[in-house]
């Protein structure tokens, strides 16, 4: 078998005296959807910002096809192909739909700042080649009617849909979806599944998604890590995780026997 | 899209010689056709445009916020002036060496000052808002400590005896270039980058946006264009003091980017305009005889009322003159 694509490896993050994450493992193969799910604060976004650069983990390594991201800044460790939504949306409020999608392929930019400045042909060329690579994401999501309102008007599914195609646009091998299902209501639920689904198999990503909604979860992992105060306690097929008894303690208390 | 911007670049640098060479009644150079009192206020125009769109890089679309600015127009202006008076003579007298030697002075004070943009922009990097707006504010105390205790430029006694190279062309041909250069940078999509930074930094790491890169190259552009206006300026007025680029000056090009809406280019280049002119325009209305004694005594205090009418725009209009227009243009 191959290596991983992703691998965390005993993974800790320690912030003073609190152990928001600790010695978490966790491997993600090449083009599969995991799931990531815990109750309130067992450090599940934690985990996120260590995987994408946001926080250096205390103990630990974490390797992304092959080669260590600990230690690099976030924008190089998106550049080696790890792309991430926000639990709370975090577009780029000022800008048009399509200047945030825009904004997302600033780092495949061949030219620098003199090119932008003389504007030569080989400028015009591979801005009309950003253009078109951006308006055809928009397309696929249904976006490209809104290519130029501002993104702050959208609505909230939209808004959400947006992150997730701009993340797309930075061309990921893994996808870190955070929350993408919170707050919408069921209906957008399920078209959001679709979506994401969809988008493993068209753009051939892995995706890691931390989800609080289990038909989200259930729905559409292949393996799903379950994380309770900061430590895995169990890992499995969606059939495994529902009947695992540590999970069912962890989310609803463990019983009690009544004298 | 990249041509036409070009295109228009040429147009006002070709518009700008030929008024410079109108209103300067044409063989004589350094003595202008115009009223001189005029002429002062349309090269003090175009100084503003230039200070006031650099810096607009960096307090209106890369969303630091930069209390410094006299401070690089202050090491531009030194570095030009110390850079004619020491070695103007190298390249000879004709006019063709005298204004080379200029310009090669003008970009030497870019740079200077842009090395000082370098070295503020780090602590931009740690640091957001007030806290930076302090930092910067420091920063400029200190270019100006320095050149008052800097013998060799004439420390307190200020720096004089500059030839006057600065023409209404050069002027308004570097406001051309400085404008051009910021509008085509925002526009591209390497420039995004300033507005993603403004907008939402963690966002934009994650983007794979180098923030870093991003907050010290706009401070490094802004700083380079205010030393190429610090030294248009020096040789304009032919003669410059550390007072001259004290914190108010700061204070005023700030005025002019918010006042023109933050991060809009055309906004600010109108509101360096009207802020330029407003000061006299009240100075000449208090001049006005046939105006009744009481209306002139209340021009006469033309300071309390350019400050009375800035709180009256900033209260009608927050977001300023232009703040929405580049959105709607967007919206288009």
């Amino acid at each position: 078998m191959s290596a991983p694509l992703l691998e965390l490896n005993e993974v800790t993050m320690q912030f003073g005296g609190l152990k928001c994450v600790s010695e978490l493992s966790l491997k993600i193969d090449e083009g599969e959807l995991v799931g990531l799910i815990g109750p309130n604060g067992a450090g599940k976004t934690t985990a996120f910002n260590m995987i994408t650069g946001v926080y250096r983990p205390t103990l630990g390594a974490i390797t992304f096809a092959g080669k260590s991201v600990v230690g690099h800044r976030p924008y190089k460790i998106t550049a080696r192909g790890i792309a991430r939504t926000f639990q709370n949306i975090r577009l780029f409020s000022s800008l048009t739909v399509f200047d945030n999608v825009r904004t997302a392929c600033n780092m495949h930019l061949r030219h620098g700042i003199l090119y932008a400045l003389t504007r030569g042909p080989k400028f015009a060329e591979e801005e009309t080649e950003i253009e078109k690579r951006v308006v055809e994401l928009l397309d696929i999501f249904g976006l490209a009617g809104e290519r130029d309102s501002l993104c702050k008007s959208l609505p909230y599914g939209d808004q959400r849909r947006l992150e997730i195609v701009r993340a797309l646009a930075t061309r990921p091998k893994l996808l870190l979806l955070d929350e993408p299902a919170a707050g919408m209501n069921p209906t957008e639920k399920v078209e959001l599944m679709k979506l994401i689904r969809f988008t493993q198999e068209k753009f051939g990503c892995a995706v890691l998604l931390v989800e609080h909604d289990m038909k989200v979860v259930m729905g559409i992992c292949q393996r799903i890590n379950v994380l309770d105060y900061g430590r895995k306690i169990a890992e499995g097929t969606p059939a495994e995780i529902r009947a695992n008894p540590k999970v069912i303690a962890a989310y609803l208390g463990k019983e009690e026997h009544d004298a | 899209m990249g041509g036409r911007s070009k295109l228009v670049l040429i147009l006002v640098l070709v518009a700008s010689a030929i008024a410079s060479h109108i209103l300067s009644g044409g063989a004589e150079p350094h003595i202008p056709a115009l009223n001189p009192y005029y002429y002062d206020v349309l090269i003090g125009i175009g100084i503003n445009i230039i200070l006031a769109s650099g810096l607009n890089l960096v307090n209106g679309y890369t969303g630091q916020f930069s209390l410094g600015h006299a401070g690089f127009m202050a090491a531009g202006a030194y570095a030009s002036s110390w850079l004619t008076l020491s070695y103007g003579y190298v390249l000879g007298v004709g006019s063709w060496a005298t204004t080379t030697a200029f310009l090669i002075a003008l970009m030497l004070g870019g740079i200077v000052a842009a090395l000082a943009g370098l070295i503020v922009g780090v602590p931009s990097l740690r640091l957001k808002g007030d806290y930076l707006a302090i930092v910067t504010l420091g920063f400029n105390e200190i270019i100006k400590g320095v050149i008052q205790n800097a013998d060799a430029v004439g420390a307190q006694r200020g720096l004089g005896g500059m030839v006057q190279h600065t023409t209404f062309f050069w002027t308004f041909a570097f406001a051309a270039i400085t404008v051009y250069v910021v509008v085509s940078l925002v526009n591209s999509t390497y420039g995004r980058g300033f507005l993603a930074v403004r907008d939402d930094e963690i966002a934009a790491e994650a983007m794979g946006i180098n923030t870093t890169k991003y907050k010290v190259l706009a401070f490094v552009l802004g700083a380079f264009f205010a030393g190429i206006a610090g030294g248009l300026y020096a040789h304009y007025k032919q003669f410059i003091h550390p007072e001259g680029f004290n914190f108010m000056k700061s204070v005023d090009v700030v005025v002019m980017v918010i006042l023109g809406g933050m991060g809009s280019t055309a906004g600010v280049c109108v509101a360096a305009v009207l802020l330029t002119i407003l000061p006299e325009l009240l100075r000449y209305v208090a001049h006005i005889e046939s105006l009744p004694e009481w209306l002139r005594h209340v021009a006469e205090n033309r300071m309390i009322i350019y400050s009375l009418l800035l709180i009256i725009l900033m209260l009608t209009r927050p977001q300023g003159l232009f703040g929405a227009v580049n959105l709607k243009k967007k919206r288009a």
